[in-house]
């Protein structure tokens, strides 16, 4: 069995063009939608309280709410998880109310409403720890973006470098966007995704590229987007494959890994995604825009002659 | 030319066999048993206690499955948790306070496995369950007692050698104080630079060589005026003397809240993470852990407390160095201000009977300095009252204040004015946990109940599962045999990487299993890469042989690039991380190093023992290849 049974290179960067509109028509979009609308931010970031309460049988969401009410929580939500029986209620902060005492108040007031009700998690945060946690994201994603910029201008060259970073990126932009537009609740766990997506999807570029390298040794007479052609059409049958099994392990986690993972893994579905289209139609012509030639990276020696040894 | 020399096999078995030893644990599951710990940790077992534990549970019909014997703990299994429950009141009836019983789940696994140590993965809260409390120290408290401290410290100083101020008083975190002739601020200046080894209220250990104190000095012409402030060194010494000892204070706590593997921690400068796995009761765990209980013995002001004087007492304009407090029933109490011990002094607490008037006492030992300083004052206040002011939640109290009858020596103080045993117990177990140095505030909490614990487990392991049966079907349909030899060296790097995270005892979270997954996912793409590159070399009309060479050969510098920048991202999410993300991490970078080992090594040692010996080999088991004609 062979997918990509191509007799010529597919003139991927013929195309660029189109692509260069779709990219940016997309990356507006995205950027409008989180200016608008915003990131629907978890507790982690932004402090506060939610509950996650089990009942036996179907819960009653406006008893829940009258309860919160009797406890003057006004600025509550309260809302079906994953099943029935299953509620989760959130909590801003309360300003003279310590948020140990809050989530405790909660649970006795529900525990009078229904004996049985079983509290299943409960995650509060001050409002200086998702302060804290919010900037320490912030500072985790710029220190991915300048390790992997460093990494690559080391190992291939600046150019590369630059056009793998913004193709990644545009892939975490996209990510957010799609939080926003939809306003899925956007936490730690799917922090923990974007930045998993930045690490992978410069897989993508990286495989790209080192074909581009390799192809500039071989194809001396060929142009540069001959080259990043080849490289693409060659690289083909393994970004499929490699995506097609990142995306299995995904869909496996949206089927089986509940709520939690939920949006981790539709977060990483994006990711994957576009991380193929963005590694090719956006990592590709950028480095060819930014002047990548032969001259800027045959100089490298052939590693695979040191590392056979190790094998 | 794909032959492997034997040492390579060997190293190659060897991991394997290792690694499976390693992860076996992992498969046995736990039980429920108790935990015998005695309530002072550091302390042994008596031997005796067991034998009547063991035919005390015989005759309530409590079949003990197994029986961990340690020098300073015993675990008891049984076959249910409800034999697990009731054990553990019967067992802690029959211990009495002395001992700790708590609940904990033990590995089935055999003893052989453990005693080369190797555990089952330890669980984060998320997966077995439990309370994680993050926990801040309040340090405004921390140098406003300190400031204090020295004003006290510099007036005694100054009574006692005889240098002669007539003002002083506290301004912010500054001292001032007022002297009439430039001799006597320089004499100060020296004295209290000498004391400078920086005994601040809350003890220190900053040596006597390093400046405690800022000095700055405003000369009048009628007056000499000495500022005296701590300095930076100073402070820093003492905040992290404060959070050591609401360490402490937290593990004398939690440990008599029984739980069975507790870890707390500092977590930068000014904060503590509390994790008790398994508590369920998390209104009575927040109620001890939160109690920001101060205990402070203080000389009451008898010279303007007569009844009249003290009702007559403005609270905002009191007489100076007082402080107003009431006492149980409601009686104002003019205190000093100087503090003449803390909670910290005391070594050990416990409830009693007064043997002459029948009321609940509680008797305390103090450590060798507490008790000097105790004798000290006891002297020097005979006949007056010594009030006992127990601060919490920012409200003082004046729980009781004896008659100073005469000195006491040698450390032993019994407090009387309790209202009931109760009270007596509560109170030494209060000041035998030992009191905070400064008040902590929860500020984020995360709760996991037990029944989400295993739900979370069964949702990372079936993620996990499923995941890897559908790579494994994907795999051997395209690439046929090669594609099955993948399959194996995911496996194994599934393995090794439960072995490793068996081994070094990662806490493992819901994320980290879902890392568990993607790692699978991802590391499959060393294998597709070289697969592919394998394919591509016969493609371009290589002999079989050599196509496996240059193929991995030629993938090995991308997959080595390709990981390195996931290794990237794994890293900085466990520096900027915390909790279940740094979970995460951890199998993400785990699983990078793993997958190149299973990828690189174990499949091309499968691949050249398939194929490496074969001097005739016209074909490669990888799929077909289709051919471009014009190559």
């Amino acid at each position: 069995m062979e997918i990509f049974r191509v007799k010529k290179d597919i003139p991927f960067m013929k195309y660029r063009g189109i692509s260069a509109v779709i990219s940016t028509l997309i990356f507006v979009l995205a950027i409008a939608f989180l200016s608008i609308k915003g990131l629907n931010l978890g507790v982690d970031f932004t402090g506060g309280t939610i509950m996650e309460v089990s009942y036996p049988e179907a819960a009653n969401i406006e008893n829940i709410r009258e309860t919160l009410v009797t406890l003057d929580l006004t600025d509550t939500q309260v809302q079906n998880f994953g099943t029935a029986n299953d509620v989760l209620i959130r909590l801003p902060i309360i300003p003279d109310l310590s948020i140990a005492e809050l989530s405790e108040k909660v649970a006795v007031a529900l525990k009078a409403g229904n004996r049985d009700v079983e509290i299943m998690r409960v995650e509060s945060v001050g409002a200086q720890v998702g302060d804290e946690l919010y900037e320490d994201g912030a500072l985790a994603i710029l220190f991915v973006c300048l390790g992997i910029v460093l990494y690559l201008t080391m190992r291939f060259e600046w150019r590369f470098a630059i056009a793998a970073i913004v193709a990644n990126l545009h892939d975490v932009i996209i990510i957010l966007g799609f939080f926003a537009f939809f306003q899925w609740e956007f936490n730690l766990t799917v922090l923990a995704a974007v930045l998993a997506v930045l690490g992978y999807s410069v897989n993508e570029s990286v495989v790209v590229f080192d074909r581009v390298r390799e192809n500039f040794r071989k194809m001396r007479k060929a142009s540069v987007e001959d080259v990043i052609n080849n490289a693409i059409t060659r690289t083909m049958s393994r970004t499929i494959m490699t995506h097609l099994s990142t995306q299995t392990v995904v869909i496996s986690m949206l089927i089986f890994g509940g709520e939690i993972l939920n949006n981790f893994a539709l977060a990483l579905t994006i990711g994957i995604l576009f991380g193929i289209y963005s590694s090719i139609m956006v990592g590709c012509p950028l480095a060819m825009w930014l002047g990548t030639s032969q001259t800027n990276l045959v100089i490298t020696k052939p590693e695979s002659k040191n590392n056979s040894e190790a094998l | 030319m794909n032959q492997f020399s034997g040492w390579k096999y060997g190293v190659i078995i060897i991991s394997v066999i290792l690694s499976l030893v390693y992860a076996l644990p992992n498969l046995y599951g736990e039980s429920p048993a108790i935990q015998i710990m005695p309530i002072k940790s550091g302390e042994k077992i008596e031997p005796s206690i067991l034998a009547s534990v063991e035919s005390g549970l015989q005759e309530k019909n409590l079949a003990i499955t197994g029986l961990i014997i340690e020098p300073f703990s015993i675990k008891i299994k049984f076959a249910s948790p409800d034999e697990q429950l009731a054990a553990k009141s019967y067992v802690q009836q029959v211990l009495g306070e002395s001992y700790v019983v708590a609940l904990n789940l033990i590995s089935n696994s055999p003893s052989w496995l453990t005693g080369i140590g190797a555990l089952p993965m330890y669980l984060g809260l998320d997966l077995r369950g439990g309370v994680h409390f993050l926990m801040q120290l309040d340090l405004s408290k921390v140098s406003e007692k300190k400031s204090d401290g020295l004003l006290q410290d510099t007036r005694k100083l100054l009574r006692d050698e005889k240098v002669k101020y007539f003002a002083s008083k506290k301004i912010g975190d500054t001292i001032e104080i007022k002297f009439r002739s430039a001799d006597a601020l320089s004499k100060a200046k020296d004295i209290i630079r000498s004391q400078g080894g920086g005994r601040g209220i809350f003890g220190g250990s900053i040596s006597k060589t390093t400046e405690a104190y800022e000095f700055s000095e405003i000369n009048n012409t009628d007056e000499f005026i000495l500022l005296v402030k701590n300095n930076d060194i100073s402070n820093e010494d003492t905040v992290s003397f404060a959070l050591k000892q609401n360490l402490e204070t937290l593990n004398n706590r939690v440990n008599e809240l029984g739980v069975a593997e507790p870890i707390i921690q500092q977590q930068g400068k000014d904060r503590i993470v509390v994790q008790l796995p398994g508590v369920q009761d998390t209104a009575k765990a927040k109620e001890i852990i939160g109690r920001t209980a101060i205990l402070e013995m203080r000389i009451v002001d008898e010279d303007q407390s007569s009844p009249e004087n003290l009702e007559t007492l403005n609270p905002d304009n009191l007489p100076l160095g007082t402080e107003l407090y009431k006492d149980r029933f409601g009686n104002p109490i003019l205190v000093k201000k100087d503090i003449i011990l803390t909670g910290e002094r005391i070594i050990n607490a416990g409830p009693g009977v007064d043997q002459q008037t029948g009321q609940s006492i509680v008797s305390i030992t103090l450590d060798s300095a507490g008790a000097n300083i105790f004798k000290q004052v006891t002297r020097e206040n005979v006949g007056k009252r010594i009030a006992l002011l127990l601060i919490e939640k920012n409200i003082t109290e004046v729980i009781t204040a004896p008659v100073i009858k005469s000195e006491i020596g040698g450390g032993r103080v019994q407090i009387t004015g309790m209202r009931n045993a109760q009270e007596a117990t509560d109170v030494a177990l209060l000041l035998r946990a030992g009191s905070l140095a400064t008040p902590m505030e929860i500020v984020e909490e995360r709760t996991v109940g037990p029944s989400m614990g295993k739900e979370n487990i069964a949702r990372g392991i079936n993620s996990t599962i499923w995941g890897f049966l559908a790579i494994a079907i994907m795999m051997a349909s395209y690439y046929m045999l090669f594609g099955v030899i993948s399959v194996i060296g995911l496996s194994v790097n599934l393995l090794f990487l439960v072995a490793l995270l068996s081994v070094i005892q990662a806490t493992l979270t819901l994320p980290g299993l879902a890392a568990i997954a993607l790692t699978l996912g991802m590391a499959i793409d060393a294998n597709v890469l070289i697969n592919e590159r394998i394919r591509d070399e016969l493609r371009n009309g290589n002999t079989p042989q050599a196509s496996i060479k240059i193929g991995y050969e030629k993938a090995w510098g991308t997959i080595l690039d390709s990981n390195i920048t996931t290794m990237i991202a794994g890293i900085a999410l466990f520096m900027f991380g915390s909790g279940p993300i740094k979970g995460f991490a951890v199998v993400h970078v785990l699983g990078i190093i793993t997958s190149m080992y299973s990828a690189i090594w174990v499949s091309r040692s499968i691949v050249n023992y398939i194929y490496g010996s074969r001097r005739k080999l016209d074909s490669l088991s990888i799929g077909e290849i289709f051919k471009v004609e014009n190559n």
